[in-house]
């Protein structure tokens, strides 16, 4: 029950949020507005799955923004100028983004460099690349990028299933499947848990290290195919501070900061809720919209205060039961 | 449905006030950010101009991001707008969710920024400023106002490679050409700032003999030209007589530096882009379609255009 604590709260959160919400904006209850936070968050939902891996390993990864802004900018010149189809661009850049988290990931297991430290380097790495591609924003005109914007699953009340809303969401049930049910997701956990013990049980950590990371960067590069069908155009400056809105959105959907605990779940309803506080504003229309930062902080503090809190307690409990066997031995 | 009217329901029990379905237009504006005076004085502007029409307008700050500015208009679809105004931050993209307003038959009017799309459709119309007019407009005083003298300009540009700074370069030439007695001699770029403007006037100076050689000052902002006057004060000129000093944009300062008689004319850049939007969008409403493009004015404002007056009317808009 206290390992759930942290999801229920989240989606106790963003069930109420959506009551307020709508209660004052009969509207947002409507099928459309909930098929839009799927299709406007997609890139965001892609990007907090790999994060999700990443933090319950005890890592953190800043180099997913900058990785969507190359892979948009790399797409646009690789099927506008170098004349590539949208396939073949697709699994180039799917190649290139997975090396770079790999690279990532095997810098920070064998130079046992902090992950803050490397893909911090990451992040200006991928973004230095992209400007120097190109610094304006380019326009990506395929027939497949028109079939894509244009094809939708109607729903009764106006709601539309966009391709990429569900992209999001296959993304969404494959990462929890492989983070709860596979032997990878054990070892993720593991690793979270102490990279000691978890070497020390006989898991190949470094193996374990790279692959997370390889995730990451790989899942970077397909929000950023994502976020281009979402746009229709390759930009540098797409995605600035995107990592720090999925590391939000992973800690408000109950992942531990320091690793070792978390839900794929909870990622999910984490990008609701941040999804939800924008919509609330924007039909608002009068509220700044640095309100949504406020509010995203606000939550975050929560968060982090009640899984302290909740750690603390754990530590309480196990370390009160062993008081009692010593207690009970004569 | 049911779910809609059981909230309704218990809005209306809770006594929580529903926004009455007005008869009176709600239109949405998806607006770039606010990182400049002249945005920020547009956003202000945008409200009086909704408040004296009696509109609805809700405003969605967009923080410099295209994502934002998609959200924010696919939300206005959702809550069904008369009409969206859009400023948009980048001008490639915008082909899909510009669609979906088409499809719910919501019209889309573009404040400021054209769009690069291959279907003109999608937009009711743009209202935007021509740069190039608006140096034109300048150049123009220029030849009017030293009248057949001999006048060697000197020029500050803006950022090198914006499509403004370019234009308004253009356009300058543009109003001075056919008067020889009016040639630049110098110009270089003040970046749009005016420590950057101060700067390359005291180099402009020390090159021509202490200023001595130059007549007119033609700065791309009124930024620079104000970083330009401190400059040429503390050569020991007088700006404004021994340099004249005209340049665009219109911000509450330099009207001080008009009335003080230390510059001489400014071209406005109106941040009054949402009066005709509006205008154009209940002129749509009642059946006229109006033209695709619609220009705003570029006005000249000199010494004799009550200065002080227009200050005092523009220091609370946020520049």
């Amino acid at each position: 029950m206290r390992r759930h604590l942290p999801v229920l709260v989240t989606t106790v959160v963003f069930l109420l949020g959506f009551l307020f919400c709508a209660i004052q904006y009969p509207n947002i209850a409507s099928t459309r507005v909930v098929m839009n936070l799927f299709t406007d968050n997609a890139f965001l939902g892609i990007l907090a799955v790999g994060m999700t891996f990443v933090i319950i390993s005890g890592g953190i990864d800043l180099s997913v923004g900058s990785v969507i802004a190359f892979t948009t900018v790399f797409l646009a010149l690789a099927i506008g100028n170098w004349g590539l189809s949208p396939g073949m661009a697709f699994v180039l850049v799917l190649g290139i983004t997975a090396l770079f988290g790999a690279a990532m990931g095997a810098i920070i297991h064998h130079f046992e460099v902090p992950p803050f430290i490397v893909t911090l380097a990451g992040m200006f790495l991928a973004r230095g690349v992209a400007f120097l591609m190109s610094t304006e924003s380019l326009p990506i005109d395929a027939a497949l990028y028109q079939e894509v914007a244009s094809f939708s699953i109607h729903l009764p009340g106006g709601g539309r299933l966009r391709i990429i809303g569900m992209m999001m969401l296959l993304v969404f049930l494959l990462g929890g499947i492989v983070l709860h049910y596979t032997r990878f997701g054990t070892n993720v956990f593991a690793l979270g848990g102490g990279r000691t013990t978890t070497a020390l049980m006989g898991v190949r950590v470094g193996r374990i290290t790279v692959a997370i990371y390889m995730l990451s960067s790989l899942l970077a590069g397909l929000a950023g195919i994502v976020f281009s069908f979402y746009t229709a155009s390759g930009y540098s400056l797409t995605g600035v501070g995107v990592e720090l809105d999925t590391i939000a959105a992973v800690v408000i959907g109950g992942t531990l900061l320091s690793g070792g605990a978390g839900t794929m779940f909870g990622t999910f309803i984490g990008i609701m809720i941040q999804g939800l506080i924008q919509t609330y504003i924007t039909f608002d229309g009068s509220l700044s919209s640095w309100w949504i930062k406020i509010v995203t902080g606000l939550l975050l503090f929560l968060f982090i205060v009640l899984q302290q809190l909740l750690t603390h307690l754990a530590r309480r409990a196990t370390t009160g039961a062993g008081e009692k066997d010593t207690q009970a031995r004569p | 449905m049911t779910f809609k009217k059981l909230l309704l329901a218990t809005a209306l029990f809770t006594g929580v006030t529903v926004p009455a379905l007005a008869a009176d237009m709600t239109v949405g504006f998806s607006q770039i950010g606010s990182e400049s005076g002249w945005r920020a004085a547009e956003t202000s502007v945008s409200k009086t101009e909704a408040e004296k029409r009696g509109i609805t307008l809700k405003i969605a700050d967009a923080q410099q991001k295209q994502e934002n500015q998609i959200k924010a208009i696919r939300s206005f679809i959702a809550q069904g707008v008369d009409a969206i105004f859009l400023a948009p931050v980048v001008a490639t993209g915008w082909d899909a969710v510009l669609g979906e307003a088409k499809d719910a038959e919501i019209p889309v009017i573009l404040l400021d920024r054209d769009i690069e799309t291959k279907d003109p459709s999608l937009y009711l119309t743009a209202v935007t400023s021509d740069s190039v007019h608006e140096g034109e407009v300048a150049g123009k005083w220029l030849v009017d106002t030293v009248a057949g003298k001999a006048c060697d300009v000197v020029e500050l540009q803006g950022t090198v490679g914006a499509s403004v700074a370019t234009n308004r370069k253009e356009g300058f030439e543009k109003g001075i050409a056919g008067a020889d007695n009016v040639k630049i001699i110098r110009s270089q770029t003040g970046e749009f700032t005016r420590t950057k403007g101060k700067e390359v006037m005291e180099s402009f100076i020390k090159a021509e003999n202490g200023g001595k050689g130059i007549c007119a000052l033609y700065a791309h902002n009124d930024d620079m030209a104000l970083g330009a006057i401190q400059a040429i004060k503390e050569a020991g000129l007088k700006p404004g007589t021994d340099i004249l000093v005209v340049s665009i944009d219109s911000v509450p300062d330099i009207f001080k530096a008009i009335a003080e008689g230390e510059a001489n004319a400014t071209v406005e850049l109106t941040p009054n882009m949402a009066g005709p939007a509006f205008d154009a969008l209940i002129a749509y409403k009642g059946g006229t379609e109006p033209p695709k493009w619609l220009q705003t004015e570029s006005k000249l404002y000199t010494k004799d255009s009550n200065p002080e007056a227009q200050y005092e009317a523009r220091k609370s808009l946020g520049y």
